[in-house]
């Protein structure tokens, strides 16, 4: 290989890892702000990393798999509260006014947009259903209904 | 160990060359688009809880996924070209760069769609829909700058440096879904694992890539024969060429 060949071999890959650095440097400092949404576990016991809780009165994306046998509809309105659990301990309940998504169901993952009402309540203005990566025919799903599937995907 | 490659460096042999493949792109593409279509939106399943909704899939994934294989393709030419200093290299990102902003656009564009019934929401600022939003930014981007000098030399210069820092995002984009809590599911083919679909369901799908991959070659390779001939116009084999074919539309007409 020639010199000057050479010389733009270094510059070019020296661009292209010295961006990735700064950006990949950039991304983990921002790490918190990028994510979507808190665990039910985040916002009680704080993020792993770094142990921040969100204070009550905060605007927040909560994250998690609404838990079996715990939403409860106000019969006279579309109020609808309902308990978010994730694959930790964390535990707490979202309060909503408003139509839930299609794919809303006991044991589906959800994310709610709201204010931290208390340290383990939500006042929701949007609730949107995150689907997971699997697809299937519903005869497969039914074949697999009592396995854990569906427990596994949590929200991350 | 490169020296079968280095005839392609000249204009006219990879003109010669890319016209041969050209059809055999267009072979594959078309049967596998419509057998794949077809499989896909009437003969598959319908998902367990999305219904049909979930076949918007068969045009979602293969859009999103060549996007970002014809950036790739960009990112490797881009370096060949600034390195090497082959023009055809430049021509080549130029040419692919506004087929890989339409394939986001599908990729976006449906992917609001099938957001609106399921998740309940046209738009969300998460990871995996902001990195591709800004690919097909950089994607304008390196069009616009391309077109914006007269000396194309100087251009695809400034467009291969441009492809080279956006390359950054492909990973992002395919990992945000791994790294960052968002609302776009996870990876459910390209993983290291089994995929995460039934079987009957992911064949067509995979038609369906191999049918977007196709179609990008052709279109990438139809494109690249005008850029070269855009900017040889002036040279002899050009010339030649056009003379040839305007005499033989002269002897039909």
């Amino acid at each position: 290989m020639n010199p000057r060949r050479k010389k733009r071999l270094l510059i070019t890959s020296s661009l292209i890892v010295g961006l990735s650095v700064a950006i990949g440097l950039t991304l983990f400092a921002l790490q918190q702000n990028i994510d979507l949404f808190y665990t039910p576990d985040e916002i009680i016991n704080g993020k792993n990393e770094t142990g921040i809780k969100p204070e009550v009165g905060q605007r927040l994306r909560v994250g998690g798999m609404v838990l079996n046998g715990s939403v409860q509809r106000d019969p006279e309105s579309l109020k609808v509260s309902f308990d978010l659990i994730d694959n930790k301990a964390g535990q707490v309940t979202v309060y909503f006014d408003g139509i839930l998504p299609d794919l809303f169901r006991e044991g589906q993952g959800i994310v709610a947009q709201g204010v931290l009402k208390s340290r383990n309540a939500i006042d929701a203005f949007e609730v949107l259903a995150k689907h997971d990566e699997e697809y299937m025919p519903p005869e497969v799903a039914d074949a697999l209904k009592g396995m854990d599937h569906l427990k596994t995907q949590q929200s991350n | 160990m490169w020296k079968w490659l280095h005839p392609y460096a000249k204009a006219e042999k990879s003109y010669t060359l890319s016209g041969k493949l050209m059809p055999w792109f267009l072979a594959v593409a078309l049967p596998t688009f419509i057998v794949g279509m077809i499989w896909g939106l009437a003969f598959a399943p319908a998902d367990y809880q999305q219904g049909d909704s979930f076949r918007i899939i068969y045009i979602h994934v293969p859009a999103a996924m060549m996007a970002m294989g014809a950036y790739s393709t960009m990112a490797i030419a881009a370096f060949i070209g600034l390195v090497w200093q082959i023009r055809l290299a430049e021509m080549t990102v130029a040419a692919t760069a506004p087929i890989g902003a339409v394939y986001t656009f599908i990729a976006l564009f449906t992917g609001a769609a099938w957001g609106k019934p399921m998740w309940g929401a046209w738009w969300v600022w998460d990871a995996r829909l902001t990195s591709e939003l800004i690919l097909l930014f950089v994607y304008l981007g390196i069009i616009a700058l391309y077109n914006a000098f007269s000396d194309k030399v100087l251009a695809g210069r400034a467009a291969s440096i441009l492809t080279l820092v956006g390359v950054i995002n492909l990973p992002i984009i395919h990992f945000s879904v791994v790294w960052w809590n968002t609302l776009h599911q996870g990876a459910t083919i390209t993983k290291f694992d089994q995929p995460s679909m039934a079987t009957d369901m992911l064949i067509p799908l995979l038609i369906m890539i191999v049918s977007f991959a196709a179609f990008l070659g052709f279109m990438v390779l139809y494109r690249f024969r005008n850029e070269i001939l855009q900017r040889e116009s002036h040279r002899p084999w050009v010339i030649a060429l056009v003379q040839q074919s305007s005499s033989s539309v002269n002897k039909r007409g």
